[in-house]
Parts: structure tokens; C-alpha cells; sequence
């Protein structure tokens, strides 16, 4: 495992859980490149879309792009349309997963990427929503990633800006979301999903060599455990190959001595 | 959140001229549609294909009070703060991008309370303008329930009057002046792009005036010729500006991409020193042209072939690869 950024255990985690044949619907970063890393492993035909009016993309090794409306997003597009058809084809129901990370994440799986403090006056006034409030109301199934931390697992967000399951039960459904559920949340120490009656964020799976403690120390909430918590594979030497390639770009033959 | 008027946004194009007329003019001509306190909406997205020209031409004239749109907002909107030109930002996202982290000068102003932020989803954007766009006051939507959004704005919900389905009610925009940039135009103002239209189309009609810059002007035999490409027809257009380059340094599709060591170093002094690096970024990029084509100059022809040459490799045909089916 030595030498595996916690990016890349997450990036590559969290590829595996896409199917071959569906259509994701990725957040631009670590959603993005793990959708395009399932692509080139086990999901050939899994087709991405971003919100930037882009359907079917591919990305161009190393040339990754850094937003979801640009050049480099709509390479190799199978369709360039408006952003606004967009969100209504999820909104139709066609797209399998939305796939998003999160600066601030709740036990119910409410996301916040507005502010830290009051609405008002907030401490830090964070960019907004973007899509991902459309993502996780309209996709069937929402995926999120994102690093395992404290300051990220809060009991309560301070805003939300994208609701999960809002304060859980049948609170989500009641406020006319009846579509979409919450699939799972990858991090670099665990894969987590939501308790089907309470709705609360509960643990699946541990990245290899971590344990439920250390898990634990870092959520600031109380996690429910499943019944049997499974160990997940380590990234194996092709999914970190890959992984890298698509990141940095074509790996360089190594020359003689300089 | 502001009254929608789509009623009175209706009456004034039923009652307005069409002259199918020459409308060429100058950046500087035709942002003097613009009123202090107005509504604009500025089209493309983030940083591509923003209507720079226009953009700068309007913060030249340091005009007070506006609200400003947009799909998602990029570094222009810190322009606008720092010259003291903004009452209210109305999107749903405003950064310069995700490398530059949390946009330094948007934070001064609204974390000071010094600005209103109207913050919606970026469907509810475009289902803002689209609505404006159909002439109806509002559209309904599955989005933007259930959340502090919604709470924030006081959006309200509609019950489908047939199955009683609760939906958000996403009311009408109709901004006072959209500026767009585009590919290409005639003189009488058909509008073509290539690529992603973001919510041009949208923003464009449900606007009471609309400016369009176009990187180059074409004949009327030539848009004819290519009409599937026509994002808007004549008569949706109010003024028509010839701007070669008109995005930089914001990318165009297919022409040239986002100079992003332009943004390197405006975010470099926007974190150092907060708003009087976006004052004096207007100073020295805006005020010290004499127009925008000077400003596009400025950055040296090396520096335009080398993006021009970007935007060719990334829009070209890609060779066939194992992976795609």
C-alpha cells in the first residue's frame, strides 16, 4: 500500500462502484477522474456527463480538465448541448449516479458548500452550490467523495446547500424529493452508506489496514456500524497505473543518464 | 428576491420596433444601454466564452447599483465589487476555479455583509431565465427542495393542480441587458456559436435589450448557408460588437482556450491584497487601453497562437481509441 495517495485510494475506490452501461453524471476533480478511470477498466461503456452541457466525454490523459465548462470536459464528446438540458435529463431520470465530493458532510448526507457560519455573516463564504444541489435531488443514485476528517464529518451542517436524507426518516420524501436516493460515501478510510429506516450515515467497509476506531476519531458524528464491516481490496498495481496516467499523462519512457 | 415582471418584459418587445438594420457598434456604444442599477446577465460560463469586450467596457464606465447574473460567476464579478459597481450577485457558484481555491475578493464583500448573494442551483439558474425566456412567470422543478437554498431565497412550492405533486416554483428572470459573446454575426444580428451554448439562448431572450459580440463578423449569405448553427435570430438582438478575441482571457471554443497564467497572477494579488488588486487589475488591463483589442495586444502574439493551437488539438477529431464503443 506504501506509495498510494489517500486521493487515489479514494478515486480508485470509489471507480468500482460504477457499472458498465450507466451514466454518471461527475463533479468535476475526483468524481470525474474516478468515472473516467472506470471507464478504462471494468466500464467501457459507462458514458459521462458533466454539467457544462457535455455528454459522453473522454478525457485526454494529463489534460484533465478543472472545470466542467471547457475544452478539455467536452474532449472526444459524443454531444455538446446546453446546461440547463442538462440537469433535465436527470431530472427525467436518466442518469444512473451523480457523483460528488463534499467540503462539509452530515450524518444524514447533507452537503454544504455555502458557507461556514451564518448565512449573513458567514466566517468563510464558500463558492455555492453549482450543480451538485441538482445532482443529489435529481440523480437516482448519489455517490460522494471526499477525505475523512472532523472538520468534513460534522453532526450538523452549518447550511445546507445539497439535501441528503435532511433529518432523516422520511424527511427527504416529505419535502417532495421523491426521487433519488443516497448509494454510498467513499473516503480514504472507509466506505459508508445510509440505514434504510433512520437514514444515517453507517459504516460498510474499511480501507485495508484501517480500523473502526480510527474511523471513528475521525467523524464528528456517531456513526452506526453494519453487521459485517468487509475490508475492501487494495488498489491493485493496474488501477494505480491507470489511475496516474489519466492524471499526469502518458508515463514517460525513462531515458539514460542525463 | 426581486419582483419578476415577465407581463411588462412581454410588453415592451410587443411594443418595439424590429428594423432589420445595420446594429454595429462599439463595446463602448452599446453597454450605455446599461442604467445604473440595472439588471445584467452575463452569459457563457465561468471562464468560457464570457463577453469580455462588453464586460470591460462596462466596468469602464463605473456604473453603481448593478445586479449582476450568470450561469457560474468567475473572476469578473471581483472586478465588478472592487470598483464599487455591484449591489447583488445572483448564481450559484462564483470562484476563478477549482486550482485557485476560494475567490479572495467575492469573500471580502460577502463575508462583510457588503453585498447581497442571492444564491440559487444552477438548475434553478437556468430555469430562471428559461422561464423569462417562455414569457411565464414561473417554472415548476423537483430541485432546490428541501434545502437551505430554497429556505434562504424564500422559494416558494406549487402543487401540480392535476396529480397535487408538490414542486419548487422557480420564478422568471428578465434581466435588463444581457451581454453575450459570440462565434460569429451578421450586421443585423444572427448569432452563431460552435460547441456548448451554456444558457445563451435562454438569457438572450428573456432579456428586455441584448448585446452581442461576436469574434467575427459574416456575410447574411453565410449564416444562411450554415443556419443550423444559429443560436439567435435577428430580431432578438439589440446591438451587435465586433470582438476578435472577445473572451480572452477567457477560452473560445475552437478559436482559443482560457489563459490560465493570466489568472495565475490576478489571483496571486487578489489574495495579497484583497480588493485593491482588483481596482488596480482594472487600472492597468481596462483603463490604461484605449479599447479591448489593445488590452488582447497586450498579451503578445506568442501568447494567442500558443492558445489558438490548444483549442485546435482539443476540438479536432479524436483518433479512435479501444475504449470508446
Amino acid at each position: 500500500m506504501s506509495g498510494v495517495t489517500a486521493e487515489e485510494l479514494m478515486a480508485i475506490t470509489a471507480s468500482r462502484l460504477l457499472a458498465d452501461e450507466k451514466v454518471v453524471f461527475a463533479g468535476v476533480g475526483m468524481p470525474l477522474l474516478a468515472s473516467g478511470l472506470a471507464r478504462r477498466l471494468h466500464a467501457p461503456r459507462l458514458t459521462i456527463v458533466l454539467e457544462g452541457g457535455i455528454i459522453g466525454l473522454s478525457l485526454l490523459p494529463g489534460k484533465l480538465p478543472i472545470s466542467t465548462n471547457e475544452m478539455r470536459a467536452a474532449y472526444g464528446a459524443q454531444m455538446l448541448t446546453e446546461i440547463t438540458d442538462i440537469f433535465l435529463y436527470a431530472q427525467r431520470g436518466y442518469f444512473d449516479y451523480g457523483f460528488l465530493g463534499a467540503a462539509q458532510v452530515d450524518m444524514y448526507g447533507n452537503i454544504n458548500t455555502s458557507v461556514i457560519g451564518s448565512l449573513d455573516r458567514p466566517r468563510v463564504r464558500l463558492p455555492g452550490s453549482g450543480g451538485a444541489n441538482d445532482i443529489i435531488s435529481l440523480c437516482n443514485e448519489v455517490l460522494i467523495v471526499t477525505q475523512h476528517e472532523p472538520r468534513r464529518f460534522v453532526e450538523k451542517v452549518d447550511f445546507i446547500t445539497s439535501p441528503g436524507y435532511l433529518s432523516g426518516g422520511n424527511s427527504r420524501a416529505d419535502a417532495g424529493l421523491a426521487t433519488g436516493r443516497l448509494g454510498a460515501v467513499v473516503t480514504d478510510l472507509a466506505l459508508l452508506d445510509f440505514e434504510p429506516v433512520t437514514r444515517r450515515m453507517r459504516l460498510r467497509g474499511l480501507q485495508p489496514g484501517v480500523s473502526v476506531s480510527q474511523v471513528r476519531e475521525q467523524t464528528g458524528f456517531e456513526l452506526l456500524a453494519g453487521n459485517e464491516i468487509e475490508e475492501l481490496r487494495a488498489p491493485s498495481a493496474e488501477e494505480i497505473a491507470i489511475y496516474r496516467e489519466l492524471r499526469d499523462g502518458p508515463a514517460r519512457v525513462l531515458a539514460g543518464p542525463a | 428576491m426581486e419582483q419578476v415582471a415577465v407581463l411588462a418584459a412581454r410588453a415592451e418587445r410587443e411594443a418595439a420596433d424590429r428594423p432589420v438594420v445595420d446594429k454595429r457598434m462599439t463595446a463602448e456604444a452599446a453597454v450605455a444601454l446599461i442604467r445604473d442599477g440595472d439588471h445584467v446577465a452575463i452569459g457563457g460560463t465561468l471562464y468560457s466564452r464570457t463577453p469580455m469586450a462588453l464586460v470591460f467596457a462596462l466596468l469602464r464606465q463605473r456604473r453603481r447599483h448593478l445586479s449582476v447574473s450568470r450561469p457560474l460567476a468567475c473572476y469578473e464579478i471581483e472586478l465588478f465589487l472592487a470598483t464599487g459597481a455591484l449591489d447583488r450577485i445572483v448564481t450559484s457558484w462564483v470562484g476563478i476555479g477549482l486550482p485557485w481555491g476560494l475567490a479572495p475578493i467575492f469573500r471580502h464583500y460577502t463575508e462583510r455583509g457588503e453585498v447581497c448573494y442571492d444564491e440559487w442551483s444552477h438548475l434553478a439558474m437556468g430555469l430562471r431565465y428559461k422561464a423569462g425566456a417562455m414569457g411565464v412567470p414561473f417554472l415548476p422543478s423537483l430541485t432546490m427542495l428541501g434545502s437551505d437554498l430554497a429556505a434562504a431565497l424564500d422559494l416558494q412550492t406549487v402543487a401540480c393542480p392535476y396529480t397535487g405533486q408538490q414542486l419548487a416554483a422557480v420564478p422568471a428572470l428578465n434581466p435588463d441587458v444581457a451581454l453575450i459573446h459570440a462565434h460569429r454575426a451578421d450586421i443585423f444580428g444572427n448569432v452563431q456559436v460552435d460547441g456548448y451554448r451554456h444558457m445563451d439562448v435562454d438569457i438572450a431572450r428573456a432579456a428586455r435589450k441584448v448585446i452581442v459580440s461576436a469574434e467575427r463578423i459574416v456575410s447574411p449569405e453565410q449564416i444562411a448557408a450554415t443556419s443550423s448553427q444559429t443560436m439567435l435570430p435577428h430580431f432578438a438582438v439589440d446591438a451587435v460588437v465586433a470582438a476578435p478575441y472577445g473572451s480572452y482571457p477567457h477560452e473560445c471554443y475552437g478559436l482559443y482556450g482560457a489563459d490560465l497564467e493570466h489568472f495565475d497572477a490576478y489571483v496571486a494579488a487578489a489574495k495579497e491584497q484583497g480588493p485593491a488588486a482588483g481596482l488596480r487589475y482594472v487600472q492597468e488591463n481596462i483603463d490604461a487601453h484605449p479599447d479591448f483589442a489593445s488590452f488582447v495586444a497586450a498579451a503578445g502574439t506568442a501568447r494567442l497562437a500558443a492558445l489558438g493551437a490548444e483549442a485546435r488539438e482539443l476540438t479536432a477529431q479524436m483518433p479512435p481509441t479501444g475504449a470508446t464503443p
